[in-house]
């Protein structure tokens, strides 16, 4: 059997590998003849007979997503061990990567874990110090760091993600990597000394460490197998650990002996008072928290209130207010209110003396070129709006409540039902009032002429009988 | 970073460290957008450990340790005699960017004393991270403990915000939280933790954000009478009903100027360590609470072994194991195999048979599995049936603590 030498270059030269492997297999080349050597300058293949490129080869997935994990260890059998895996699937052993027991696979996993452990704790444990200004008043870090692998440019782009709005270097004895708000590009190694020896809330961090631990629960053991030594002396907080293990015995055997002292404060009953009547007292306090509050839905420019006096008869409940609504921040106030201020006319109703709200606050919508499409609220965010409801309506205490639609209906009695099957007299659980339910007006804007005109009516006959509910509940 | 609020941060670093929930993962991925800073990774990092052995993720700090509440196992409760402080909404926010900016931590988590209105407290919480989002572009991992007494809607908006809520159940029954938090009101957090579990679940079938890791809670072992096992079927219920993500069990410790209706006592960190345990085997390890209980000595978990360790010594009868033919949840029962090394059994014997030498390649818990599993160049002689198994596997004898 012929010796071979590879040279791969210093790090982790996945590419050399994957050529390198591409043509000993196919070429019959065991792991035995094989010598890998990195870090050399990249004379890759100096012996002629290995220039005859092979068939790809084709891997098993697990096979070729632990390569570029194992090609990043430190280890400098690392090529070979990979070599002599590569060697195995090749010669028929295909689910080789599936037997985690067998002492190969079991020992490059132990590697791959290593590399997924530095990365982490690279990810976790660098730290950035302030370093002047960068580009365009831009602000500047800098870190010096100490992976245990040849991971820095798989680890670059964590940082690169989470910190794009200032420029920032990190430094290892490998090599360095930079980020300039666009682009990352890697260098040379570098020194401790080119980042900065301090930092501006170094102390204040370090302080935040020691306050946060806990001296009754000291256990060391625990904090050196997740934090080992070695990361130390890059941590400013470590400064702080033996001092804070010196002094935890003795903090914790006074929290012990000291005795109960007596309460300096006495009890706040007033605040305690003011505390428990904290829900708003009227609807004046109601809807200036509703007015004050988030939209709960995207969109919206203003919170639309309910409209009415308190004691009417009946409350209408819509399903949220539409573009004009969201404008003028009035309920009912565009073509679907308009429509049923006229069916309310009919019907022989003064709406003056109904209260009008809806079910959902707030303008759900999406833009279409110029226009704002209406979008129908989803089951959460109706719940959402649901505890307001039910507040605003028992401060209005009407007689009887008209849910206008399925989404009032779902928020009046928590349930969806067709508001074919629904409409007429209906309750809404266990409340004070009356219910009743028909369609909103919006939908007769929808259906075609034709068809509207008798929904229109059977609209205005629902409202009739509203209003007699509403007459029979005043009686009773 | 000036003086001053170094001295709250001390202050108020010092209030929250006995909350236990620090865990940042559990949020969708997300990067930065040009401008703005932070990313989350869905799995959590943790940036230092503490000499207690508790990691540091998240800036877990108080907005204020004034309270009206008197909870007799807090050392914020209104009548200890503990330094107070408070952090204005752009402070915490100015340590939380700067920090970050440093790699120091993942997020914040941030909890309050309850100040003037448990409304009010809420609407600086949301204050904090509503600016943190919306001026700074922070995109990452943000906690509120949420005031299980505000509003519901409050909460709602708590939920645009941050990636988890948590609502502190504290103690486990009704009882209890009378006689060692009077203010507080059992029914009331259930509620609350009902609402929420809810609101997430409904946000995710509509594909809303809102509180995407879910919520968490803490329970504080050791301050009452509670048995081991009703805190494993609180735990159970509350992972059945509410969705809960992780419940934190908090051995009640010692605190500067500690009530006197608590003993000062050394805290029972055992005891918690079991309870976490117990808890992976609801979670991971497919144990119903039954099982749990059965595994407790008079509703309690034994100190010397872990519960999964004291099942198996109570059920012998369903041992040994064959690793290469026992099916994957009754290889999840035997004592020193994780859910990772039985994942790998699966999968390595499909083309292999496994011998005792292969099995200790894939768990470092072989000592304690050898007597309850079989494998093809091995067999336990009777181990199972020794009356001294449990005292050849029980941890020995040592100091809990330093002191």
């Amino acid at each position: 059997m012929r010796a071979h030498t590879i040279r791969l270059q210093a790090g982790a030269d996945l590419a050399g590998f994957r050529v390198a492997i591409r043509r000993l297999v196919p070429a019959g080349i065991p792991p035995e003849a094989v010598t890998w050597i990195d870090g050399e300058a990249a004379s890759l293949f100096a012996e002629a007979e290995l220039t005859e490129p092979g068939p790809a080869l084709a891997l098993p997935r697990a096979v070729a997503a632990l390569i570029p994990s194992v090609v990043m260890h430190r280890d400098p059998e690392r090529y070979a061990l990979l070599h002599r895996l590569v060697w195995r699937v090749a010669g028929g052993e295909r689910h080789l990567a599936e037997v985690a027991s067998d002492p190969l696979v079991h020992r490059l996993y132990l590697m791959r874990k290593s590399v997924a452990r530095d990365l982490h704790k690279m990810h976790a444990f660098l730290r950035f110090r302030r370093a002047g200004a960068g580009a365009g008043g831009r602000e500047r870090f800098a870190a010096w760091f100490e992976p245990e692998h040849h991971i820095l440019a798989e680890a670059a782009p964590f940082f690169s993600a989470r910190f794009p709005s200032f420029d920032w270097s990190i430094l290892t004895p490998d090599g360095s990597a930079h980020w300039d708000g666009r682009a990352l590009t890697f260098g040379p190694p570098g020194r401790r000394e080119d980042v900065p020896d301090a930092d501006a809330f170094e102390a204040g961090w370090t302080d935040y460490y020691s306050s946060t631990f806990n001296p009754a629960r000291t256990n060391l053991a625990a904090m050196r197998a997740e934090m080992p030594k070695k990361y130390w002396h890059n941590l400013p907080e470590a400064a702080a650990i033996p001092g804070l293990v010196r002094e935890a015995g003795r903090r914790v055997g006074e929290m012990i002996a000291r005795a109960p002292e007596a309460p300096m404060k006495r009890v706040p009953a007033r605040a305690l008072a003011a505390m428990a009547a904290q829900e708003p007292d009227s609807l004046e306090a109601l809807n200036a928290i509703i007015r004050a509050s988030e939209p709960l839905v995207p969109g919206a420019t203003q919170a639309v209130l309910g409209e009415g006096p308190l004691g009417a008869d009946i409350a209408f409940v819509g399903e949220q207010p539409g573009d004009q609504e969201d404008v003028h921040g009035r309920p009912f106030v565009g073509p679907a209110g308009q429509l049923l201020s006229r069916a309310l006319r009919e019907a022989g109703i003064d709406r003056e003396r109904t209260y009008l709200t809806n079910a959902v606050k707030h303008f759900k919508f999406e833009v279409r070129g110029k226009r704002r499409i209406h979008q129908k609220p989803g089951a959460g965010e109706v719940a959402h709006y649901r505890w307001w409801l039910e507040r605003e309506l028992a401060f209005v205490a009407p007689r009887v409540v008209v849910a206008l639609g399925a989404t009032a209906m779902l928020a009046l009695s928590g349930r969806q039902v067709p508001i074919t099957r629904a409409r007429g007299p209906a309750s809404f659980g266990d409340k004070p009032y009356r219910g009743f339910v028909t369609v909103h007006p919006s939908y007769l804007l929808r259906l075609p002429d034709g068809a509207r005109e008798d929904a229109y009516v059977g609209f205005v006959d629902d409202l009739r009988r509203a209003a007699t509910l509403a007459a029979e509940a005043r009686a009773a | 970073m000036d003086d001053a609020l170094k001295k709250k941060l001390t202050v108020l670093a010092d209030a929250a460290k006995y909350d236990a929930s620090c865990a940042s993962s559990g949020a969708p991925k997300r990067k930065a957008e040009a401008g703005g800073l932070g990313s989350t990774t869905g799995a959590g990092i943790c940036h230092a450990y503490t000499p207690d052995g508790r990691c540091v993720s998240l800036l877990k700090i108080l907005l204020t340790n004034y309270c009206l509440f008197d909870c007799a196992y807090c050392v914020n409760r209104r009548s200890s005699n503990v330094r107070r402080a408070k952090f204005s909404v752009d402070e915490v926010v100015t340590l939380t960017v700067e920090f970050y900016k440093r790699n120091y931590i993942e997020g914040l988590f941030l909890s309050s004393g309850i100040i003037r209105s448990p409304d009010h407290t809420m609407e600086q919480l949301i204050r904090v991270a509503k600016t943190l989002r919306q001026r700074h572009g922070f995109r990452g991992y943000i906690h509120l403990k949420t005031i299980p007494e505000a509003s519901p809607w409050l909460i709602e908006q708590a939920g645009l915000y941050a990636d988890r809520l948590s609502i502190n159940l504290e103690l486990p029954t009704e009882a209890s939280l009378e006689r060692l938090a009077p203010e507080k009101d059992g029914a009331a957090i259930q509620t609350a933790m009902g609402q929420m579990g809810e609101r997430i679940l409904q946000a995710k079938e509509e594909k809303r954000r809102f509180a995407p890791a879910g919520q968490s809670t803490q329970v504080i072992v050791g301050a009452d009478a509670s048995t081991d096992e009703s805190l494993i079927r609180t735990s159970a219920r509350l992972y059945d009903h509410y969705g809960l993500k992780r419940i934190y069990y908090s051995a009640f410790s010692p605190i500067p100027d500690a009530a006197s209706i608590l003993p000062s006592q050394s805290p029972p960190l055992q005891r918690e360590h079991r309870l976490y345990q117990a808890d992976w085997l609801m979670r991971y390890y497919e144990f119903s609470p039954d099982d749990v209980a059965g595994a407790t000595e008079s509703g309690m978990l034994a100190l010397d072994v872990d519960p999964k360790l004291a099942w198996a010594l109570r059920n012998r009868d369903r041992f040994p194991v064959d690793v290469n033919r026992a099916d994957r949840e009754m290889l999840l029962r035997v004592p020193g195999l994780g859910v990772r090394a039985v994942d790998k059994i699966v999968a390595a014997r499909r083309h292999a048979t496994l011998r005792l030498d292969d099995v200790a390649r894939l768990t470092s818990g072989l000592k304690r599995a050898r007597p309850f599993l079989i494998a093809a160049d091995y067999a336990p002689t009777r181990l199972t049936d020794r009356l001294d198994l449990r005292a050849r596997l029980a941890e020995p004898p040592r100091q809990l603590s330093l002191f």
